[in-house]
């Protein structure tokens, strides 16, 4: 039975529908209306306060990333819209399902630059799944239906949904059904049996196959596919930098990170291997390196649920095109048994060679000063690999991709496509919202932390036990490793003072402590983990540390060098 | 190779749709050199009919972009000879230039083209025709001063006897039911 209520209760309660539990957000004019409906429901849905939006979005963010569930963010018109944008770009690149609710100015004034109006739906176009604006209360359950079928199906990706305010307050008869089609939308294409037969026996006539895994296998929680198949064709898998967690770390067929500050093996035998088994994952150049010289002897077979990625970066002998846990389903049966236990030691070879020349001085580094590489493998140590590893972006971020170890999926949350520094403090806050169940723990850069610390305020109002480490080099370490290895050593405004961190940190109420001594890390990480609640830990790391191994832009993959080239 | 392609795409016709489509062009920085959209033959289904400058590969991934857009039914690309297509183009030019003599008419006629309106002071022609026909009478009217000309967008068709919208929402139906 259809009943009378207004625009924005109609919101909310479509909300509750699709099952939102938690929203991260910040109110302002032109929102305030669902922001007074949401009252009225604030024990059922949980909103959380952020400091800013760009916050409120990676917030939502991270709760999707560690849950596999649509994250969810308000923000109001104006700025408050403009803000959400970096994070929007960043879901978009990384197929991450959020809707994103902004207020607008009442329909009447649109395109007046009323007070805060900002035309948002034309911004977010270029990286929204989908965006519409709500003028008429009518249209809500269906657009927001729509909004979240079209979030989470297929690829994911974000959905803006600009609403404006005088359908925030107009009522309508509210009626809710689910979306399930769009009749212009095919978001999950039938599964050519064809193509998943000619990819079975490619994989099955293969003597050095090597499968490479990406986020798709976790968004289409394809793992224990994922796994059947590389333990039954006995395959070294690979794994992109959002793929990382959907196979166990110590897994005796994960065999590392693939590209630019990936493991030795797997960017090496790129170019050795005789079939590449591509899973939801999509060539971007930090994987690939030089196109022109890469993996050319192999024949590529690629499984992805957006065909617009299919021959988009490299020519693809054996398309597949379909969801991956679908298509694994399909394959798996067809595979012969078989292991390539030649092939698989060439892994092993090279993580020798990789482990004497850089783990094993990247994670122990014995000489009273303290690595990055350290301070990830003991926080690894300490949560037994169980933890939720939530990043920024820079050198830490390789070193968390490389060094943490994993045992379960959806463990990984970092910012991958875009690259957005400010990422991992709000992703944190908002995992934790997601698996408060699980310990999560964020390494930071001294200056992504800078670009969103105002988040500390809601981790403090909140109490949410987010673990934080600062690796503080007091420079923009990646940038700083470029202009050293590319730019004569010329620290083009790199170098960079932060504030006291422990200071900072005890300001908002949060334990805190600064490590510098190599020999006062072990005690203060357990002590870190050990506490309730929040914590803060600074790691005072070498200023100029470098991250090894490395595809340089421009290189190919198997001129990946494994420290420094010597200075002419 | 670059060369002249047609790129085709049916949409809902909803608010933002060209705006939807033309970004992808933008930030792949391909020109567009023509657009024309317009009501299909299925009510509230637009066809859009864009002639873009590009290899045949990226026409392939422009088109691919273009499908993937939540309210985009299907798209496709073609080459010239792949298609019949049509613009049209009016020129302006004055009555005295057209009454001066029997030029202009022999023009008109060569080029089949039609006289749309003829006032006082000026002239309206109308000739249909590939961009090279409509420019070449331009060119040979210009002798007598062409006061205002323009040119549409391009419309086109395919060779093919299916309807291939039809075929896809048939598919569509298919994968429902």
């Amino acid at each position: 039975m259809a009943e009378k209520i207004t625009g924005s209760e109609a919101l909310i309660r479509s909300l509750i529908e699709e099952g939102v539990e938690t929203i991260f957000g910040y109110p302002g004019g032109a929102i305030m209306p669902v922001y007074d409906a949401l009252y009225h429901h604030r024990e059922k849905l949980k909103h959380v306060l952020t400091r800013h939006e760009q916050g409120a979005v990676h917030a939502a963010q991270g709760y999707s990333r560690a849950t596999g569930k649509v994250g969810v963010c308000f923000a109001t018109s104006g700025p408050g819209a403009t803000n959400l944008l970096t994070g929007i770009a960043d879901a978009m690149i990384d197929s991450t399902p959020l809707v994103c609710v902004t207020g607008q100015v009442a329909s009447p004034l649109l395109g007046t630059d009323a007070f805060q109006e900002s035309d948002i739906v034309g911004m977010s176009m270029p990286v929204t799944k989908w965006n519409f604006q709500i003028t008429s209360a009518d249209e809500i359950p269906e657009v927001m239906a729509k909004a979240f079928y079209i979030a989470h199906s297929g690829r994911p990706g974000p959905v803006l949904i600009d609403f404006a305010k005088d359908a925030q307050f107009a009522e309508i008869d509210f009626e809710y059904h689910k979306c399930n089609n769009i009749r212009s939308y095919v978001p999950y294409r039938p599964i050519d049996n064809s193509q998943v037969e000619a990819a079975a026996n490619a994989i099955n006539n293969a003597k050095k196959p090597f499968l490479f895994f990406g986020q798709g296998v976790v968004l289409s929680q394809a793992e224990n596919e994922l796994k059947e198949l590389v333990e039954k064709a006995g395959i070294p898998a690979a794994w992109t930098l959002l793929g990382n967690s959907a196979l166990p770390s110590n897994h005796p067929l994960n065999v590392g990170m693939l590209g630019m500050h990936g493991n030795y093996g797997p960017n090496l035998l790129t170019n050795e291997c005789d079939i590449i088994i591509a899973i939801g994952m999509r060539f971007d150049d930090r994987v690939t390196g030089n196109l022109s010289k890469y993996a050319k002897q192999a024949e590529i077979i690629h499984i992805e649920v957006d065909p617009a990625e299919i021959g988009k970066i490299v020519n693809t002998k054996f398309p597949v095109v379909g969801d991956a846990k679908k298509v694994l389903r399909k394959l798996n049966p067809l595979i012969a048994k078989n292991e390539h236990p030649e092939w698989v030691a060439k892994f092993k070879a090279c993580y020798d060679i990789e482990y004497k020349k850089v783990i094993e001085r990247d994670i122990y580094r014995n000489n009273g000063k303290i690595s990055m590489g350290e301070v990830v493998r003991m926080v690894s140590e300490k949560t037994e690999g169980n933890a939720i590893c939530v990043t920024d972006v820079g050198q830490h971020q390789m070193i968390a991709a490389r060094y943490f170890k994993f045992n379960q999926t959806k463990s990984v949350v970092t910012s991958g496509g875009l690259g957005t520094m400010g990422f991992g403090l709000p992703a944190a806050v908002g995992a934790q919202f997601g698996r408060p169940d699980r310990t999560v723990v964020t390494f930071i850069g001294d200056g992504g932390f800078q670009m969103t610390m105002q988040e500390l305020g809601t981790i403090a109002q909140e109490k949410i036990p987010v673990k934080i480490v600062i690796l503080n080099n007091n420079f923009l370490g990646m940038v700083r490793q470029w202009q050293e290895l590319f730019f004569e050593s010329r620290y083009s405004f790199t170098e960079l003072k932060g504030p006291d961190f422990v200071h900072l940190s005890g300001a908002y109420g949060i334990p805190a402590k600064r490590v510098e001594k190599g020999a006062e890390l072990e005690a203060a990480i357990a002590e870190m983990i050990d506490t309730d609640g929040p914590y803060l830990l600074e790691v005072k790391v070498e200023k100029e540390d470098n991250v090894f191994p490395m595809v340089a832009t421009g290189a190919s993959v198997s001129e990946i060098m494994l420290e420094a080239p010597t200075k002419k | 190779m670059k060369e002249e392609y047609i790129i085709t795409a049916y949409t809902e016709n909803h608010i933002g749709m060209l705006n939807r489509i033309t970004i992808i062009f933008t930030r792949r920085k391909v020109n567009i050199e023509s657009l024309t959209v317009s009501e299909s033959a299925i009510k509230g289904i637009s066809k859009f009919t864009i002639v873009v400058h590009s290899t045949a590969e990226q026409a392939e991934k422009i088109v691919k972009q273009i499908e993937k857009q939540v309210e985009v039914l299907k798209a496709f690309y073609h080459n010239n000879d792949e298609m019949i297509y049509q613009e049209i183009a009016l020129y302006k030019v004055s009555t005295k230039a057209l009454t001066a003599g029997n030029k202009i008419e022999t023009l008109v006629r060569k080029h089949n083209a039609r006289i749309l309106e003829i006032t006082d002071e000026y002239t309206v022609i109308e000739k249909t025709g590939h961009n090279d026909e409509t420019q070449e009478f331009f060119d040979e009217l210009n002798e007598f001063k062409v006061m205002q000309f323009i040119r549409s967008g391009r419309v086109a068709i395919t060779r093919s006897p299916i309807e291939r919208l039809s075929q896809f929402l048939a598919e569509r139906d298919s994968m429902l039911a």
